[in-house]
């Protein structure tokens, strides 16, 4: 087998995914020499055929002439990982899956008609097999080249599906809502970032999205967590919309936004 | 960035943020008919789902328009928030948000510099290319771009999309330790930054003039990156609370990306704008090795505006380093920032230029409308008449060679649908 042949694919985002991998000032030339850049628009001009070994995506499915190159890809590409928010839930965008498209177009847009737009943004696993997902609002570097590290020696990446809480206990901060009852959806949330926000003293917003592994098995209990968001001065529609940000359409933040609701109802 | 129409803008052309586009040239006989720059990357409404939020929220939510600068959406919507609400962050914790957004322009300038822009002076498809004929260059660039990140995650927390900004200020300050770290990267910073701009001021540049209105925020007494008068090299300076008035928006049926103009005319933000508005305002020492790299007060050659970027790249490197050296803890990491009923308005210099920010707010803080210029929205017309302009005298090229030539016209705006490759199909119509 020759060089690892590596795509990196955009849809609806901010590109904030795939820039992770730009960032990785440190390793870039080094990774550079052992896999081949076959399709990465934002970095090179440079396009080899495909099929590619491992395709990366960053962004969610929101435009009809998404659907048919999703599945273009998917064919070209032996392994398949999604990157960020957008691409394993929808990613901020999906907050108009719960309103009106033409009344999200009227704000924006004066001749709508002219737009191609679906009236929801689902994340890519809604349309093809995908191999591993990777959380996050943006994806953390770490993590990133664990992947793919991990792809290059043929071994399973090394991606933990605890929860933001067990970081704050390695990188030994204080949990914020014991001592100081700042509001934190540390318990619930996927880990990854390293509990960057409790180490800067804010409570968690859920950037990670919800707890769990790559099936959704071991789900955060977001009905336990609800009471002591009350105690800390949340009220039902502050968490409602807390759930509702980077990740609403996560099925687990979803419900956990209905409970908030409903539980005071 | 982005996009919009007719009625003021929209977020949802931000969210083109950078993504693909096409370019459409018509050409009838040795003349050009038309010039149509397309961006179809998918519209996100973030102007629409703005909408219901509290006030708190949109530093965070906006961030997400683009992964690139989300420094400069943080800092625009925290002053139109806080204008809203009748509050001033000065002081202090005003020099540690100029420090933040000096690493967001370390960082992305040196992003574009290095990675996007200087292999078209070099002939190159990508950066990588270069690192195999001189890795050394290519490793002062990542190590520069590096300490901009660095600045950027002590300050935010991470380099994308930073936790720690909110209204008022910051959740946390920034220890003494961590500044001193910054100080020492920066230390080596200052000199990549000024092998930088020595290194692209020898590139050769093909000619072309900018026609258009310029467009910046001006200070009296510095150079304006978070704060500032709008001013127009023609327009001159006029109120924030008129740039709606001034800067129109309206939407082309062949880009999700919405279209604005100064007064009727098309206008020009980011660094060349900004040089020629405000370069007499740099310290003496960044206009001297500015001009040792040929650049004079004025700059009127897109093509030159990578060196701009390493000239602003010197810049907020000097500027971070006195920041940090002048920089005595505030007794706090926010000032309260409560509710108001009314509208705010907030512009920052985002490293592609001015980022307009408008929120009406009510009694409880709930955000009832939300307007957003960003700079490649105003930038389009601009970029498309530049266009029509490069490519007649060249209509002897083949296509192939046209487009790719095309492609570094636009590359010089580093427009935020750069995706910096080939994201143009050219289609050459030559009925
Ligand atoms: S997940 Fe967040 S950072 Fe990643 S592309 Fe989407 S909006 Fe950007
Ligand atoms: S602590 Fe939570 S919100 Fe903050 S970065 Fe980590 S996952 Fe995202």
């Amino acid at each position: 087998m020759g060089t690892p042949r590596l795509a990196v694919w955009k849809f609806s985002s901010c590109d904030g995914c795939q820039l992770t991998l730009l960032d990785c000032e440190d390793e870039l030339l080094a990774l550079a020499g052992k896999i081949e850049i076959g399709y990465f628009l934002e970095a090179s001009s440079r396009q080899l055929p495909p099929p590619y070994d491992l395709s990366l995506v960053e962004g969610s499915i929101a435009t009809t002439a998404d659907l048919e190159r999703i599945r273009r890809i998917r064919e070209q590409s032996r392994y398949l990982v999604t990157i960020g928010a957008c691409a394993t839930a929808g990613g901020v965008q999906a907050l108009r899956n719960l309103a009106s498209l033409p009344e999200y177009q009227a704000v924006v847009y004066a001749r709508p008609e002219y737009i191609d737009s679906l009236d929801r943004s689902t994340p890519i696993s809604a349309h093809v097999p995908v191999d591993l997902e990777l959380r996050g609002c943006p994806i953390d570097k770490r993590q990133l080249l664990e992947v793919i590290t991990a792809y290059l020696a043929d071994r399973k990446p090394d991606i933990p599906a605890h929860s933001v809480c067990f970081e704050c206990k390695l990188r030994g901060t204080t949990c914020v809502t014991v001592a100081h009852g700042t509001p934190c959806l540390g318990p619930v949330t996927q880990a990854g970032c390293g509990a960057i926000c409790p180490a800067y003293g804010r409570g968690c917003y859920g950037c990670f999205g919800p707890m769990g592994g790559f099936n959704g098995e071991g789900g955060p209990n977001t009905r336990a967590l609800l009471p002591l968001l009350r105690r800390d001065g949340v009220a039902e529609a502050d968490a409602a919309r807390l759930y509702r940000t980077f990740n609403a359409e996560a099925p687990a933040f979803a419900e956990a936004a209905r409970q908030a609701t409903e539980d005071d109802g | 960035m982005t996009h919009r129409t007719g009625r003021l803008l929209t977020v949802g052309a931000l969210a083109r943020v950078e993504g693909e586009g096409a370019l459409h040239v018509s050409v009838r006989g040795d003349r050009v008919e038309a010039v149509r720059l397309e961006i179809y990357e998918p519209p996100r409404y973030f102007e629409a789902l703005l909408r219901g939020r509290t006030y708190a929220e949109p530093p965070d939510l906006t961030s997400r328009i683009c992964g690139i600068c989300p420094v400069a959406y943080q800092m625009s919507a925290c002053r139109a928030i806080e204008d809203a609400c009748g509050i001033v962050v000065d002081g202090q914790l005003a020099q540690l948000r100029r420090l933040l957004y000096c690493g967001e322009w370390i960082e992305s300038h040196t992003l574009h510099v290095y990675l996007l822009h200087a292999p078209d002076f070099l002939h190159l498809p990508d950066a990588l290319a270069l690192a195999r004929t001189d890795a050394a260059l290519l490793q002062r660039g990542l190590r520069l771009k590096k300490a901009g990140n660095e600045i950027v995650e002590v300050l935010g927390g991470r380099a994308i999309h930073p936790v720690n900004v909110r209204l008022g200020g910051f959740h946390r300050l920034p220890t003494r330790a961590e500044l001193d770290h910054l100080a020492t990267v920066l230390r080596q910073a200052r000199t990549d930054a000024e092998d930088t701009l020595g290194w692209v001021a020898g590139f050769e540049f093909p000619p072309l003039t900018v026609q258009h209105e310029l467009l910046a925020l001006t200070e009296p007494d510095g150079y304006a990156i978070d704060s500032g008068t709008p001013t127009g090299a023609l327009a001159g300076p006029f109120p924030l609370r008129d740039f709606e008035h001034r800067v129109r928006e309206h939407q082309v049926p062949h880009s999700t990306a919405l279209h604005a103009t100064l007064d009727g005319q098309a206008h020009l933000t980011g660094p060349l704008a900004r040089w020629n508005l405000g370069s007499e305002r740099l310290p003496a020492e960044i206009r001297a090795l500015a001009a040792q790299a040929g650049l004079g007060p004025r700059c009127v050659n897109p093509f030159r505006s990578i060196v701009v970027r390493a000239a602003e790249v010197l810049w907020a490197v000097t500027e971070a380093q006195r920041i940090i050296e002048q920089y005595e803890p505030p007794p706090a990491p926010a000032v309260p920032v409560p509710p108001h009923a009314g509208t705010g308005y907030g512009a920052t210099e985002a490293p592609r230029g001015l980022l307009y920010h408008r929120y009406d707010l009510d009694e409880a803080g709930f955000v009832r409308r939300a307007v957003i210029v960003p700079p490649t929205a105003q930038n389009q017309t601009a970029i498309e008449a530049d266009l029509l302009a490069f490519v007649e005298p060249r209509l002897h090229l083949d296509d192939a060679e046209l487009t790719r030539q095309c492609e570094r016209v636009i590359r010089n705006y580093d427009p935020c649908i750069s995706c910096a490759a080939h994201f143009l199909t050219l289609t050459v119509d030559r009925s």
